[in-house]
């Protein structure tokens, strides 16, 4: 039992190390990302039953400036759309992307950094779809 | 003794999962206060002419001594930014006060490198149709950044002053007439 205590004790000192190792990511692994690829495009993907790139691209940038974002770049031939926002002392940037997909759909990507981490949360993604969704009068679909 | 080191685990676990995940959640959902940075940002112009108001915001973003950064005409945007001071007197006066307060009492804060020295202030403006297309709507959004004296970035944050934006857009009121007298 007692020799159970002193096991104990060094738990929490190995969890402190192999956490802290866990935070310290080369400078290599600048291209890498948590999330796989597939899943990734997912969350940040949404189909919108239109071909008006223009509308969408518009309305794209008035739901960024209603999230506090500051529109830094815009591309019609690209369809991308890049903005920045300061959330506390912390910055997020966040680029759109408009393109067709197929004849009668558009495909709206959205991926966002804070600071310097990769923003890879589902749900974050989807509050920003559904804000967009409310200001195009469409419905944004899931893409495979 | 076994619950100690119990509370222990517990809060080194929570040390460990905190330093990690510090991304926080939610900041892409319209704050409540959206609707009324929208009624502050936005105005209408009785025209379908988006080329003459984008190049009436040009202008007067040239008129406010801002420089273009980058424009996307096809779909009615502009950005701009401007350097100016951010030096403000009573800031400097209370930090010279209270350098010379901790001089008398041995310590020396430096409170004075911290004042504010330069800020730039970047604006994007975004000309487009209003929703039943019989007018044009304009929207700005102001941001800045704010050095201190010792060249640090002091803070960053989105302009919301109304003074601001109304001063924009009696001047876009202005440009927008000038253009069509081509001055």
């Amino acid at each position: 039992m007692k020799k159970l205590k002193n096991y104990c004790g060094i738990i929490p000192i190995l969890f402190l190390i192999v956490t802290l190792a866990g935070c310290a990511t080369p400078a290599v692994n600048a291209l890498e990302s948590d999330a796989s690829q597939v899943k990734l495009r997912s969350m940040q993907t949404r189909a919108f039953d239109t071909t008006d790139k223009k509308k969408m691209m518009q309305t794209v940038i008035s739901t960024m400036q209603d999230l506090d974002f500051v529109i830094d770049k815009a591309d019609f031939t690209l369809g991308s759309v890049t903005g920045s926002k300061f959330l506390g002392q912390a910055v997020v940037t966040m680029s759109v992307t408009v393109r067709p997909r197929g004849e009668k759909q558009l495909l709206v990507r959205a991926n966002a950094q804070y600071g310097i981490k990769s923003v890879e949360d589902p749900a974050t993604y989807q509050d920003f779809f559904t804000a967009l969704e409310k200001a195009m009068f469409l419905t944004a679909q899931q893409v495979d | 003794m076994h619950k100690r080191i119990k509370s222990i685990v517990a809060i080194v676990l929570c040390l460990g999962i905190a330093g990690c995940a510090s991304v926080p959640t939610g900041f892409l959902k319209p704050g409540e206060d959206c609707l009324a940075s929208r009624q502050l940002q936005m105005r209408q112009y009785d025209t379908t002419d988006e080329t003459k108001i984008v190049t009436s915001v040009a202008g007067l973003l040239q008129d406010l001594g801002f420089t273009l950064d980058a424009s996307e005409t096809q779909v009615g945007f502009v950005a701009a930014s401007k350097k100016a001071s951010a030096v403000s007197g009573g800031q400097v006066a209370g930090a010279v006060f209270l350098d010379l307060l901790c001089a008398l009492g041995g310590s020396s804060p430096n409170a004075t490198a911290h004042c504010d020295k330069n800020q730039i202030i970047k604006a994007s403006v975004i000309v487009k149709p209003s929703l039943d297309g019989h007018k044009t709507v304009v929207r700005v959004t102001f941001q800045r950044i704010v050095w201190n004296m010792s060249n640090q970035i002091n803070r960053v944050e989105s302009i919301k002053d109304p003074k601001m934006y109304q001063k924009f857009y009696d001047g876009l009121s202005k440009a927008i007439f000038l253009e069509a007298q081509s001055i």
